[in-house]
C-alpha cells in the first residue's frame, strides 16, 4: 500500500475507522485523492465502499480517524462539504412522484443554484443524458437505466468539484455503461472534475479510473494503477488480481430492509 | 424551505387514489355513525348527533392525514430520496420545517374538505363568527399530528413500526379523544385518557369554536395545543437532525 500526502489532494482519509456496534465495516483506511483525478473502488459486497462513501459525504459520522473534502471536515464543516460534491447513490434516490424536472429543479433549489442559471443547465444537463422530451414524466414511469442518467444530471446540477458515484452503473445495458462513462471522463477532462467511483465490474474500473483502492473486510488491501496491481500480484488481468488480493469466497450481504420493504409494497400494491 | 413543502403539496395532488380512499373513510363515519347513532343520542338528550359527530370526524381526517404524511418519511427513507435531502447545504432544521408545514398544509386542506363533506351531509355550524378559530385549531392539530409523525419517523429504520403505529398510537388517539362521545361523566379512567389525549382538546376548540359544546374553555385548548405544537416541533427537529442513513 503506498502512502500519499499530495499538495493538492482533494480528498483525504487518514486512519478512518466506522463501526457498527461490534461490526468494523471501515478499518483504519488512509488514502488521498488528487483534483481531477478518477479514483476508484473497488471491493466485494460489504467489503466497506458504501461506509466509507458515506462518511466523505456527511452521511455518517465516522468512529475515529480525520477525513478532509476540499478543503473542509465533512464531520464538522457540513454544509461547506455539501456543496463541494454530487452524488449517484447506489440505491435510486429519485421522488418517483415528482417528474423528471422537478427533480432537477428540487435540487437545484436546495442548492442555491440561481434561476435562470438553474434553468439554463436542466435544459442541458437533460440533453445531455438524452431525457429532454420526458422532462414532463413522472419518475415512477422511467426506466432503471433513465433513472440513473437522471441522477447524474442532478449530481451534476449545482457544477460540484468532486462527483461520488457509488455502483452507477449496477442494472445498466452495456450501451447505457457505456455511454455513461464516456460522459463522466468527458466531465473530468472539460470540466477538471474529481471523480470518486465504486464499481463490480472490472473493465470499467480499468478503463476509466486513473488509480484503483482495492478494499476488503474494511481495510485497503492494495492501491495502485491497475497494471501495478496487475504486476503486484503477478496476474494478467484486473480481476484475477482483484481475486488475488480478496479470495473468491462469495460474500453474504445480508437483505437490507430495503429489499423487505419493496417485497412488502409490492404485496401491498402501492403504486 | 419553500421547495420542500411543494413538493409535499404536489405528491399529494398526483396521488388520487390516497386522497378518494381518505375522503372515504371520514364520509362513511359520519353516515353510518351519525345517522346510526342519532336516535339514540337525541333520546338521551345530546342533541343532533351529525352536529356534535362532525367536529370529531374533521379531526380525525387531520389526524389521519398528517401522521401519515409525517411518517412518509420512512418511504423517503427507504427509496431513497431521503437521502437527497440529507446531503443537500440546507440546514437540517429547514428540511424538516419545510416538510411538515407542506404536509401539515396538505392535512389542514383534507380538514377543509371533510367540512364540506359534512355541511353536505347535513352539519350545520352554529356560529360562523369564530370561523378563524377553527381554521386555527385545525392547522394546529395538523401541524401537532404531522410533527408527531416526523418525530416517530425518524427513530424508525424501516415499515415495521408502522403498523404498530396505526394500532397502539393512531387509533387510541381517535377512540380515546371524545370525538364519537360527550366528555361529560364518563368513567374515571376513561376521564383520564381523554385528559391525556391531545386530539381531545382539538375536538374540543372546534366544537366550542362550530357548535358552541366547548367542555373546556377555548383559550385552553388553543394554549394545549400550541404548547404541543411547539415543544413537539422542537423534538422531531432534534430526532430529526440525527438520522443517520
Amino acid at each position: 500500500m503506498t502512502e500519499q500526502t499530495t499538495q493538492n489532494a482533494i480528498i483525504e482519509a487518514k486512519e478512518l475507522t466506522k463501526k457498527f456496534g461490534t461490526l468494523t465495516a471501515v478499518d483504519n483506511v488512509s488514502f488521498s485523492v488528487k483534483a481531477g483525478e478518477i479514483f476508484a473502488f473497488l471491493g466485494p459486497n460489504g467489503a466497506g465502499k458504501t461506509t466509507t462513501i458515506k462518511m466523505l459525504t456527511t452521511l455518517l459520522h465516522p468512529t475515529s480517524g480525520e477525513i478532509q473534502l476540499n478543503g473542509f471536515d465533512p464531520r464538522y464543516q457540513q454544509d461547506a462539504v455539501r456543496k463541494s460534491f454530487g452524488i449517484v447513490f447506489q440505491d435510486p434516490s429519485l421522488d418517483d412522484e415528482l417528474t423528471a424536472w422537478e427533480n432537477l429543479e428540487l435540487h437545484g433549489v436546495l442548492y442555491g443554484v440561481p434561476k435562470g442559471l438553474r434553468r439554463e443547465r436542466m435544459g442541458q444537463l437533460l440533453r445531455i443524458v438524452e431525457l429532454e422530451d420526458r422532462r414532463n414524466d413522472q419518475v415512477k414511469h422511467f426506466s432503471g437505466g433513465m433513472r440513473r442518467r437522471l441522477e447524474i444530471a442532478r449530481g451534476l446540477l449545482h457544477h460540484p468539484k468532486i462527483l461520488f458515484l457509488d455502483e452507477p452503473t449496477i442494472g445498466l445495458d452495456p450501451q447505457t455503461r457505456n455511454h455513461l462513462w464516456s460522459y463522466v471522463m468527458g466531465l473530468n477532462r472539460t470540466e477538471g472534475i474529481t471523480v470518486f467511483l465504486t464499481t463490480h465490474y472490472m473493465e470499467e474500473a480499468e478503463k476509466v479510473a486513473g488509480r484503483i483502492a482495492v478494499i476488503d473486510h474494511g481495510k485497503i488491501v492494495a492501491l495502485g494503477t491497475s497494471a501495478e496491481l496487475k504486476t503486484q500480484t503477478g496476474q494478467p488481468t484486473l480481476e484475477d488480481a482483484f481475486l488475488a488480493l480478496t479470495g473468491s469466497a462469495i460474500r453474504e450481504e445480508e437483505a437490507g430492509a430495503l429489499d423487505q420493504l419493496r417485497m412488502h409494497r409490492r404485496i401491498m400494491g402501492r403504486k | 424551505m419553500y421547495i420542500l413543502w411543494l413538493r409535499q403539496i404536489k405528491r399529494y395532488s398526483r396521488s388520487r387514489s390516497r386522497i378518494v380512499g381518505s375522503l372515504g373513510q371520514p364520509l362513511l363515519f359520519l353516515v353510518a355513525l351519525g345517522f346510526g347513532f342519532g336516535p339514540v343520542f337525541e333520546k338521551a338528550g345530546g342533541g343532533n348527533y351529525v352536529q356534535f359527530l362532525a367536529p370529531g370526524i374533521i379531526a380525525m381526517s387531520i389526524l389521519f392525514t398528517a401522521m401519515f404524511s409525517g411518517v412518509e418519511i420512512i418511504w423517503d427513507r427507504q427509496f431513497g430520496f431521503l437521502k437527497e435531502t440529507l446531503v443537500a447545504p440546507v440546514p437540517r432544521l429547514h428540511i424538516m420545517i419545510g416538510r411538515t408545514l407542506g404536509s401539515a398544509t396538505v392535512a389542514f386542506l383534507q380538514g377543509i374538505v371533510v367540512f364540506l363533506i359534512a355541511m353536505v351531509v347535513g352539519f350545520r355550524p352554529d356560529q360562523w363568527a369564530l370561523l378563524p378559530v377553527t381554521l386555527l385549531t385545525m392547522f394546529l392539530l395538523a401541524l401537532l399530528f404531522t410533527a408527531f409523525g416526523t418525530a416517530l419517523a425518524s427513530l424508525m429504520e424501516d415499515f415495521h413500526g408502522f403498523q404498530l403505529i396505526m394500532n397502539f398510537l393512531v387509533m387510541p388517539l381517535f377512540f380515546l379523544s371524545g370525538a364519537l362521545f360527550p366528555l361529560e361523566d364518563l368513567p374515571p379512567l376513561l376521564d383520564v385518557l381523554t385528559r391525556i389525549d391531545p386530539l381531545t382538546y382539538g375536538i374540543d376548540a372546534l366544537r366550542g369554536s362550530l357548535i358552541g359544546m366547548g367542555h373546556y374553555p377555548l383559550v385552553l385548548d388553543m394554549g394545549i395545543l400550541t404548547l404541543l405544537v411547539v415543544a413537539l416541533m422542537i423534538t422531531g427537529s432534534w430526532l430529526f437532525s440525527r438520522i443517520e442513513v
